[in-house]
């Protein structure tokens, strides 16, 4: 560990600190505060803490580390606070101090967190290494020998308790079903169903070609769009259904566990005239860095990113990861400090779009079929979407817009699920309760498809159903779009 | 009280209660040393969360044996200080006795614990189609015992009333920690002096309420939801006066100021129009009257000089409009760090003069003063948008805060409409009354809580614990 720095609570501009008036509006969106009933666990409760730590009043240290780790980080509170406190703000920094400082004690979270946080989550080909052996555990029928042979009970408790919930790694990851560069031209051939063709595991041989040359090449075509773009108007719909140029972000655990869902964002932007430039390696966004108290390795993560994308040559970058969404729209601040980054790092923000944030600006085409049995249907928030990015209609609008499908509103479906990043990990009681309430809200919707955007919630949401037995399954709204468009099999 | 006789108590506490019912470390009673009130804390000895009545007086008699001071607190939003602890106190958290008790729909009444929140009630009430209509902008967090410690306003005062007016009866513990019963459900009782009433707004002065019967109404058939723009604070002003002049009393007629529409759009976003004042009208009952009312109020405001009068689409966005009214003393904090929230209150014949007497209060001393309030009862709420830190500025707010409230009396008004005395406002409070009536109220704290344990220090500025006790 480094030297201690100086507090990022103290040194940070007191504004930020100091409009919380403590109103108490945020205490019945608090899931934290609402479970226990006392105001250290709510938000007006950890902002008092925080700000008597910049006044000097009290000290970062063990209980402290302890809140904040309590606190989920659903920004729930952003929504309620009508005197618009920037908690993300708050709470990260507070995060970095614990950190910085050692609070948060030692003990195994220790060798957790260097593995995970600075080791795993830093390199994307180590990562997708850790996953193909994980792949290879599931797979290969290794899983289901050890959870028969008992041999699970050797480990400690909560690494027991935590197999169950490694999410089933998928066969190929991104870059094995996306080409680094795919235009809508070649969309017939992509609105085949999912079987993969050989061509298009040959975007794994060309790793070199990163976004930047293929830029290049593509340019020398006609990209009229992508020059609009830079020129600050952005292209709307008005101006016809032209091309786009966007970057598509893999993401990790969405690259690992969920590359079809990557794949059907590809196939759902090229159907809307988009240009999908897709590097084949790419970095973690950094969140799971910021929100754990590592903002220099979240700063490093964001140069990486906007080197390898270069948001200047792009309409829109796409995430369709609503954690990861939240936090790549923070790179400008993120790098205020830093005069190489800092411009480029507000264009990068500027041109960071949700998928459904993008599909909704650009008056996507609604599908003519129904992708089959999923209905009726509910759609689960995840809190980094609906209360870090305030996309709320647009994930409905694009559920509305496909044929013959029922969808039913979920009571609280803007509350937690108790996936919070690795909340579940670290607070595997609260995360619990958290589960537990948002499956009985999914039970009395009757609803057979859980719609979520979110891989952390898709996880959580559906380890929740399949412990309890439910035959309920978790999409995302993009797959089912993706499977609207596809031919349907005449009957 | 010494340390020693601190922690012989909370020692008698930890026996009394469960784990989970006493807090006492630093960190933990932080958050509770202030209320939704700018610049006031104050630090306790012990926050304790009693989960029943017999609990409650078993706190209140060990504090007497400790002679401690007793604080009551339901969620800490209010606007006076009224809950923020005094030095080495106890304060009584009532969040966990938050049990409906019964829904009497043949009298038509409800019987509550302290800790309910506001909303809960009403919601409860509709599922009976029953109406409970008081609604604080903070009902969403605020409990019923914290309504009624206050006797606290809403919205819809103008034609329903305040929370006194739906309080039948209540169980209260008094500061010798004995429990007592006032009023019933009968509709008409004069056995006695109505000692319930005098523990209505008392501010956890005179003791604690337990349990609380409430009156229900039936629930309003018809809404209609109208917003009225004007180019000056005057015309909003002066149609408020017709429209009550024309003896029409609608259940809430809303007032807000330029700078506080641009807040709440800035925070709510449902579309409010840029303008110097803005009238949310509400009218509700029999579908043919409010009909009936909905266009007599838009033509008053038409006459008065609106430059514009919508109506809420549907109960949806009639819904987020007031839910965005009640945000407004939240959301004019994105201005400036302090927020100085003011209830001053005149009758509504002078609402225009009070208007034009805040315009130029702001000039005067130059501050920025954000204006909004319930003008159907002449409640404004003059809001501070200042720095606590700049104290040359303070110094005017606070020039400024007296001349309003010399200025309110001076009409007939009063210094608070609905958020209550407290700590704030204490010190203005013997402005208005006279010395003879400021005595009989301090009489009546000194009868019911003889050694000033319970709340010391709100209401009166005056130190009035005797110096030796016993």
């Amino acid at each position: 560990m480094d030297k201690p720095k100086k507090l990022h609570l103290e040194t940070m501009d007191y504004s930020v600190v100091q409009p919380c008036m403590h109103c108490g509006m945020c205490l019945p969106t608090c899931p934290t505060y609402v479970e226990t009933k006392r105001e250290r666990n709510s938000p007006r409760g950890r902002i008092a803490w925080m700000r008597a730590i910049a006044d000097g009043e009290a000290e970062v240290d063990k209980p402290f580390a302890d809140e904040i780790y309590d606190c989920l980080g659903c920004l729930a509170c952003v929504t309620a606070c009508p005197a618009g406190v920037d908690y993300a703000q708050l709470f990260e920094a507070a995060r970095a101090d614990v950190e910085e400082h050692d609070a948060a004690g030692p003990g195994q979270r220790v060798f957790w967190r260097w593995l995970a946080v600075k080791t795993i989550f830093m390199h994307p080909r180590l990562l997708r290494l850790v996953g193909r052996g994980l792949y290879a555990y599931q797979a290969s029928g290794l899983q289901s020998l050890v959870r028969k042979s008992g041999l699970l009970r050797l480990l400690p408790k909560r690494l027991a308790d935590l197999e169950p919930q490694a999410p089933d790694i998928c066969k190929r990851f991104s870059h094995q079903l996306i080409r680094p560069v795919e235009s809508p031209t070649e969309m017939e051939r992509r609105l085949q169903p999912m079987t993969r063709t050989p061509e298009s595991e040959a975007g794994s041989q060309t790793h070199s070609t990163d976004a930047d040359s293929t830029a290049k090449a593509r340019r020398s075509g006609t990209h009229p769009t992508a020059e609009a773009g830079r020129s600050g108007t952005h292209p709307t719909a008005e101006a016809g259904r032209s091309a786009y140029r966007v970057g598509l972000l893999t993401g990790c655990v969405q690259d690992l566990a969920f590359s079809d869902i990557n794949r059907d964002t590809a196939d759902v932007l090229l159907h809307n005239n988009c240009t999908v430039i897709t590097p084949a390696v790419q970095p973690c966004c950094g969140s799971l860095h910021a929100h754990n108290g590592e903002l220099e390795l979240a700063k490093k993560l964001a140069r990486q990113q906007i080197n390898l994308f270069k948001p200047e040559t792009l309409d829109a970058i796409i995430s369709n990861a609503g954690g990861c969404g939240s936090h790549l729209k923070t790179y400008g601040h993120l790098l205020a400090e830093d005069p190489a980054y800092a411009e480029r790092g507000k264009e990068w923000d500027r041109k960071l779009k949700d998928i459904h944030e993008w599909l909704v600006e650009i008056d996507f085409t609604p599908p003519t079929a129904s992708p089959g049995d999923v209905e009726p249907i509910t759609y689960h928030e995840s809190c980094h979407l609906c209360h870090g990015q305030k996309i709320r209609l647009q994930p409905r609008k694009i559920l509305d817009a496909i044929p013959n499908l029922t969808r039913v509103e979920l009571k609280e479906s803007d509350w937690c699920c108790g996936s919070a990043g690795i909340y579940n990990i670290t607070r595997p009681e609260t995360s619990a309760k958290l589960l537990d309430r948002k499956l009985e809200h999914i039970e009395a919707t009757g609803s057979t498809t859980i719609a979520t955007s979110n891989p952390g919630c898709h996880l959580q949401i559906q380890n929740g159903l399949k412990k309890a037995g439910k035959t309920a399954i978790v999409r995302h709204p993009i797959s089912l779009l993706a499977e609207a468009y596809r031919p349907q099999p005449k009957a | 009280m010494g340390t020693t006789t601190e922690s012989t108590l909370i020692d008698e506490l930890r026996a009394l209660l469960a784990a989970n019912q006493l807090l006492t470390d630093p960190a933990d009673i932080r958050p509770y040393g202030f209320d939704g009130t700018a610049g006031l804390k104050g630090t306790a000895a012990a926050v304790v969360f009693p989960n029943c009545t017999e609990e409650v007086a078993a706190i209140v008699k060990l504090a007497a044996k400790y002679d401690t001071a007793i604080v009551t607190r339901g969620t800490g939003t209010g606007l006076s200080g009224g809950c923020v602890p005094s030095e080495h106190s106890i304060v009584i958290c009532t969040v966990e006795m938050n049990r409906i008790l019964e829904t009497d729909t043949q009298n038509l009444t409800m019987l509550v614990e302290p800790g309910v929140i506001t909303k809960e009630i009403d919601e409860a009430s509709a599922a009976h189609n029953l109406f409970y209509p008081p609604d604080p902008s903070s009902m969403k967090i605020s409990t019923i015992g914290g309504n009624v410690a206050n006797n606290s306003g809403g919205l819809r005062g103008l034609k329903y009333g305040v929370t006194r007016d739906y309080v039948m009866g209540l169980e209260v513990v008094t500061a010798d920690g004995t429990v007592q019963w006032l009023g019933g459900k009968c509709v008409k009782d004069v056995a006695g002096y109505s000692l319930r009433d005098v523990f209505i707004g008392s501010e956890g002065t005179l003791g604690l309420i337990t349990k609380i019967l409430i009156k229900l109404i039936p629930r309003p058939k018809a809404k209609s939801t109208l917003l009225a723009t004007f180019p000056s604070m005057q015309q909003a002003a002066e149609t408020v006066s017709a429209i009550i002049a024309a003896q029409i009393i609608p259940c809430t007629l809303e007032f807000l100021d330029r700078k506080t529409i641009r807040c709440v759009e800035d925070f709510a976003k449902v579309g409010l129009p840029d303008c110097e004042a803005l009238l949310f009208m509400e009218t509700d009952g029999h579908p043919v009257v409010v009909a009936e009312e909905a266009e007599a109020m838009e033509a008053i405001a038409r006459k008065c000089g609106a430059t514009e009068v919508t109506r809420a689409k549907d109960d949806f966005h009639a819904i987020q409009l007031a839910t965005a009214r009640r945000s407004a003393f939240s959301a004019l904090a994105r201005i400036r760090p302090t927020t100085i929230l003011e209830d001053a209150t005149v009758p509504r014949s002078k609402l225009v003069e009070m208007v034009s007497f805040i315009e130029a209060t702001a000039k005067k001393y130059d501050l920025q003063i954000a204006t909004f309030g319930h003008m159907g009862d002449g409640n404004l709420h003059p809001t501070f948008l200042t720095d606590e830190r700049d104290h040359k500025e303070m110094e005017r707010v606070e020039a400024a805060m007296k001349a309003i409230f010399d200025f309110t009396i001076q009409l007939g008004g009063t210094i608070t409409g609905e958020h209550g005395v407290g700590l704030a406002k204490r010190k203005f409070l013997p402005t208005q009354f006279d010395a003879g009536s400021y005595a009989l109220l301090s009489k009546i704290k000194g009868s019911l809580d003889p050694h000033n344990r319970l709340n010391p220090g709100k209401i009166f500025d005056l130190d009035l614990r005797p110096v030796d006790h016993g």
